[in-house]
C-alpha cells in the first residue's frame, strides 16, 4: 500500500525546548491514522512540519510524494488542515471564511458545504469575533471537510465540540474513510481514536513509542476479568501474566496480559465458572501504561508547538 | 455583589502585564521636555534671541499647527510650545492602554475568565482607568520635577506637565466609553482615535491662524486645546484644568452607566450578521487583505484629506504674516519673499505629513506579524497560498497605502491653497510633488518593518522605535544641535525641500535602494524561517 506520509527520525527544537526527538510516522493511503499523545508531546509541531510551516532540524519527511518544505504550495492543493487553535478574522463571517479557504485550496463542494453546515448546526452569517470556541472549530471543520482534497490533517479537531457534535464529527470521518480519503487525526481523546482509527501512532516527549493497528497494540494491554467460581481460586496467583488479583471468597477480579488469556481461562474452567465478565483492553489503559512514569512524577519534556 | 470587588487584583494584573511598557513611556515622556530646556538655553541664551525666535519660528503656522500657540518668550514658554505635541501623545497612549485592558481583554475572552472569579462588573473598567490615570499623573509629577530641577519655575513647570496629565485623563475616559460601544477592540480603538483626531484637528484649526484669529474659539472645543489654553509659563490659568477634570468625570460616569446595562462581551452597537457565502471575488490572499486593510486605508486617507485642507487653507496666510511684520520682511526677502516663505512652509508641512504617513506604512506592514502571531496566517499558509504571495498581499497596502494618503493630502492642500491664491494650475502640481517626494523615506519604514518581520519576528514591533527615532531626529534634533551624521540617520533628512528647493535624484534613489535591500532581506528571511510562530 502506498504511503501518504513518511516521517523518519524528525527532530525539532525551539531554543532550549526539544519539541521533537526522533519522531517516526507512517500514514498509508486511505487509512484514518490516529496520532495520540498528551498535550505537549509534539503533535502540533509534527503537523506543522508536514505543512511546511516549520522546518525540521534533522530527519526525513515526505508527504503525498513531495517535500513539505520545498513543495508546500503544490502539496497544499491536495490537503486540508484544521488547526488545534482556530482563530478567525473578526470582521469576516463564518461562511466567508469557509468559502475563502476552500477556494484557496482549489475547490469546494457547495452541496457538501450546505449539508455540513446543517449537520454541525452552524450559522455561517455570524462574524468571526462572535463565534464561541466550538463554533470556530466547526467553521474550520466545515471548510476542511467540504474541500475537494485527498488528505485531511486534523489537529485535535474535536476540542471545544459538545458530545452531540463529536458524534456528527465521527460520522463525517467515517464517510471520509469510505470515500478513500486519508486522515491524520491527532488527539488526546482515546475513545475518539479507538472508534475512528485504523492505525495509531503514540508519541511522548517528541518521539514515537508505539505504532500499529489497534489489534497489534492490544498485545501490550491487559484484559480485565471478574468471575464467580465454584471453588476457591487456588493456583491462580501462580500463573504468569496475572496482575492485581483480588479474591473475595469464590469471587475473583484480576487483570491478565492479553497474550496469557488462554492458560488463565483454562485454569478458571478447571475451577468451575459460575459467571464471568471480561472487558477488552481500552486504548486508555494502553496509553496509561506508556505514560506511567510520567503520571508518577516526571515531567514531559516537549512543547505543544 | 459590590461592582468594584476585585479591582485591586486586576490593577496588579495590569501592572504585571505592563511592567516594562508603563515605566518606559512614563520615563521617556518625562525626559523629552527637559532635553528642550538645555537645547533652548544653548541656542537662545538671551531674551532678545528668544524674542526673535518667538517672532519667527514660534509664530509660523507650521509650528502653530504642530505645537500650538506660544504664550511667553521665557525659556519655559519656548519649552512649553516645543512640547506642544505631548498632550496628543499622552492622550494616544492613555486611550490605547485603556482599550487594551478593557475591550481588548473582553474580545479575547479573558475578561470572561476573570468575570467568573470574584470580580465586580465595573472592576475591569475601574482597574484600567485607575492604572492609566495614575500613570499619567506620575508622568505629570515626575516631568514637573525634572523640569523644575532643570531650572524652570515650578509653577509653570507643573502647570505644563499637569496639563498633559489631564489630557491623558480625558482620553482615558473617552476610551472607557468607546470600549462599551462595540464588540471589537479594533472598532472601539477606531472610535476613540477618531475623537482624538477630531480634538487635534480642532486645536490645529483654532491655533494655526495665530493668537486672536477669528477661528481661535475652535481650540476651546478641544481637550487638547485646553492643554494649551492653560498657558504654562505665560500667566497660568489653572481653572482650565477644571474643564478637563469635569469632562473626564462625566465620561467616566457615562462609561460606568453603559457598562452596567450591557452583557459581558456585547457592545451597545450591535454586531450585524454577515453574508452566508463569500462574494465571488473573495478568492485570493489579496482579496482577503483588502477586506482587512480597507477600513484602515479609508480612515488614513480621510485624515490626510482633513490635514491637507487645514494646512493648504492656511498657506496663503503665511505670506500675510510677513507683510504685517516689517522687521521680518528683510529676513524673509533673503528666503525668497512671500512666495519663498510659502514654499518653505509647504515643504515643512509635507515633511511632517510624510512622517505621519510612515506611521501608516509601519502599521500596515506589521499586520503581517499580527496575522501570524494571532495564528490567522496559519490556515492560509496551509492552503495553496505561498508565503511570498501572502506577505505581498499585505505589503501592497504598506507600500501603496501611503501613496494614496499623501496623494489625497497633496491634492487637497494644493487645491485649497491654489483656490486661495487664485492659481490652482500652478499650486496643485507643486503641492502634489511635495507630498509624493516623501515616499522614498516613507518606504524605508516599510522596509524596516518587513526586515524585522522576516528576520526577527518577535521584535517586529521595534519598527515603531525606528519611527520614534526619526520623529525625534526630525523634530528635536535641530533644536538640540545634533551633528549632521546623526540627523542623516533619518531618511527624512534626505528628502529634498520642495517646493522651492532643488531636487536631485541621487538621495531618492539611495533611499529606494535601501528600501529594496531591507524588503528583500525580510522576505528572504521569512521564506527561510519557521512560520506561524507565536
Amino acid at each position: 500500500m502506498e504511503n501518504i506520509i513518511v516521517a523518519a527520525a524528525l527532530t525539532k527544537s525551539f531554543g532550549p525546548t526539544q519539541a521533537l526527538d526522533g519522531l517516526d510516522l507512517t500514514v498509508r493511503a486511505g487509512e484514518v491514522h490516529g496520532f495520540l499523545g498528551p498535550n505537549g508531546a509534539g503533535k502540533s509541531t509534527t503537523i506543522r512540519i508536514l505543512l511546511g510551516l516549520l522546518q525540521a532540524d534533522a530527519g526525513h519527511v515526505e508527504m503525498l510524494g513531495g517535500d513539505p518544505w520545498r513543495d508546500a504550495t503544490t502539496l497544499h492543493r491536495r490537503l486540508a488542515y484544521v488547526p488545534g487553535d482556530v482563530t478567525l478574522w473578526p470582521n469576516l463571517s463564518g461562511g466567508e471564511v469557509i468559502d475563502l479557504l476552500g477556494r484557496l485550496r482549489g475547490g469546494l463542494d457547495p452541496k457538501r458545504k450546505a449539508d455540513l453546515l446543517e449537520r454541525f448546526d452552524l450559522d455561517p452569517r455570524k462574524k468571526g469575533r462572535t463565534y464561541s470556541k466550538g463554533n470556530r472549530q466547526k467553521v474550520a471543520l466545515v471548510a476542511a471537510l467540504s474541500s475537494d482534497v485527498e488528505l485531511l490533517l486534523l489537529d485535535e479537531p474535536t476540542s471545544g465540540l459538545d458530545p452531540l457534535m463529536e458524534e456528527v464529527f465521527t460520522t463525517c470521518i467515517e464517510e471520509e474513510r469510505q470515500r478513500g480519503r486519508t486522515v491524520l487525526l491527532s488527539s488526546h481523546i482515546l475513545a475518539e481514536v479507538e472508534r475512528l482509527c485504523d492505525r495509531v501512532t503514540i508519541i511522548r516527549n517528541g518521539a514515537s513509542v508505539e505504532t500499529g493497528t489497534l489489534a497489534e497494540l492490544r498485545h501490550l494491554t491487559r484484559t480485565s476479568i471478574s468471575a464467580e467460581l465454584a471453588s476457591p481460586p487456588n493456583g491462580l496467583a501462580q500463573l504468569g501474566g496475572v496482575h492485581d488479583l483480588r479474591v473475595d471468597g469464590t469471587r475473583v477480579r484480576f487483570e491478565v496480559d492479553s497474550n496469557q488469556l488462554g492458560p488463565v481461562l483454562r485454569q478458571l474452567t478447571t475451577l468451575g465458572v459460575r459467571s464471568l465478565t471480561s472487558q477488552p483492553p481500552t486504548l486508555e489503559e494502553l496509553f496509561l501504561r506508556h505514560y506511567q512514569d510520567e503520571l508518577t512524577g516526571s515531567q514531559p519534556q516537549g512543547a505543544s508547538r | 455583589m459590590n461592582a468594584l470587588v476585585g479591582t485591586g487584583g486586576l490593577i496588579r494584573l495590569i501592572l504585571r502585564r505592563d511592567r516594562f511598557i508603563l515605566p518606559a513611556w512614563i520615563v521617556l515622556l518625562a525626559v523629552i521636555p527637559v532635553s528642550y530646556v538645555s537645547g533652548i538655553e544653548e541656542l537662545y541664551p538671551t531674551a532678545a534671541g528668544r524674542a526673535q525666535y518667538a517672532a519667527t519660528s514660534g509664530t509660523n503656522p507650521t509650528f502653530l499647527a504642530l505645537y500650538g500657540p506660544l504664550h511667553s518668550t521665557s525659556v519655559g514658554g519656548l519649552v512649553a510650545q516645543r512640547a506642544g505635541f505631548l498632550p496628543l501623545i499622552v492622550g494616544l497612549i492613555a486611550l490605547l492602554t485603556v482599550i487594551r485592558h478593557t475591550r481588548g481583554e473582553e474580545e479575547a475572552g479573558r475578561r470572561e475568565l476573570l468575570g467568573s472569579t470574584v470580580v465586580g462588573r465595573h472592576a475591569g473598567l475601574a482597574a484600567a482607568l485607575i492604572v492609566t490615570m495614575t500613570a499619567t499623573l506620575v508622568l505629570g509629577l515626575l516631568s514637573g520635577l525634572v523640569l523644575t530641577s532643570g531650572g524652570l519655575p515650578a509653577s509653570g513647570a507643573f502647570t505644563l506637565t499637569l496639563s498633559w496629565t489631564f489630557a491623558g485623563w480625558v482620553f482615558a475616559a473617552v476610551a472607557g466609553v468607546a470600549a462599551q460601544l462595540t464588540e471589537g477592540a479594533g472598532a472601539a480603538r477606531g472610535i476613540a482615535l477618531g475623537v482624538l483626531g477630531l480634538a487635534f484637528v480642532l486645536r490645529v484649526a483654532g491655533d494655526v491662524g495665530g493668537t486672536g484669529n477669528e477661528l481661535s474659539w475652535l481650540s476651546w472645543l478641544s481637550p487638547i486645546g485646553w492643554a494649551h489654553g492653560i498657558q504654562a509659563f505665560g500667566g497660568e490659568r489653572w481653572w482650565v484644568l477644571v474643564l478637563s477634570a469635569a469632562l473626564a468625570a462625566v465620561l467616566i460616569a457615562v462609561a460606568t452607566a453603559v457598562s452596567a446595562r450591557r452583557d459581558v462581551g456585547a457592545g451597545i452597537l450591535a454586531a450585524r450578521l454577515g453574508p452566508a457565502d463569500a462574494a465571488p471575488g473573495l478568492r485570493s490572499p489579496f482579496a482577503l487583505a483588502w477586506r482587512l486593510h480597507r477600513g484602515l486605508l479609508m480612515s488614513w486617507t480621510a485624515g490626510f484629506v482633513a490635514l491637507g485642507l487645514i494646512f493648504g487653507g492656511v498657506a496663503d496666510g503665511v505670506g500675510d504674516m510677513v507683510e504685517d511684520n516689517p522687521q521680518l520682511q528683510e529676513i524673509f526677502a533673503r528666503m525668497g519673499g512671500r512666495g519663498g516663505l510659502i514654499d518653505l512652509y509647504l515643504a515643512g508641512i509635507m515633511g511632517i505629513l510624510g512622517l505621519i504617513a510612515s506611521a501608516y506604512a509601519i502599521q500596515a506592514a506589521l499586520r503581517l506579524r499580527s496575522e501570524e502571531a494571532n495564528l490567522r496566517a496559519e490556515p492560509l499558509l496551509a492552503t495553496a497560498v505561498g508565503r511570498l504571495r501572502w506577505a505581498g498581499s499585505h505589503l501592497v497596502f504598506s507600500v501603496l497605502g501611503p501613496v494614496v494618503a499623501l496623494l489625497a493630502a497633496g491634492a487637497t492642500a494644493g487645491l485649497v491653497h491654489g483656490l486661495n491664491a487664485g492659481d490652482v494650475g500652478e499650486q496643485l502640481p507643486r503641492a502634489l510633488g511635495a507630498a509624493l517626494v516623501q515616499l522614498p523615506a516613507v518606504w524605508v519604514l516599510t522596509g524596516i518593518a518587513v526586515a524585522l518581520f522576516g528576520l526577527l519576528p518577535r521584535v517586529a514591533a521595534a519598527s515603531w522605535g525606528a519611527f520614534a527615532l526619526f520623529l525625534f531626529l526630525g523634530q528635536v534634533g535641530a533644536v538640540l544641535g545634533l551633528d549632521q551624521w546623526m540627523l542623516d540617520v533619518s531618511p527624512f533628512t534626505h528628502i529634498p525641500k520642495v517646493p522651492g528647493g532643488a531636487v536631485t535624484a541621487e538621495p531618492l534613489l539611495w533611499l529606494l535602494a535601501v528600501t529594496l535591500v531591507l524588503m528583500l532581506a525580510g522576505l528572504v528571511g521569512f521564506r527561510r524561517r519557521d512560520a506561524a510562530v507565536g
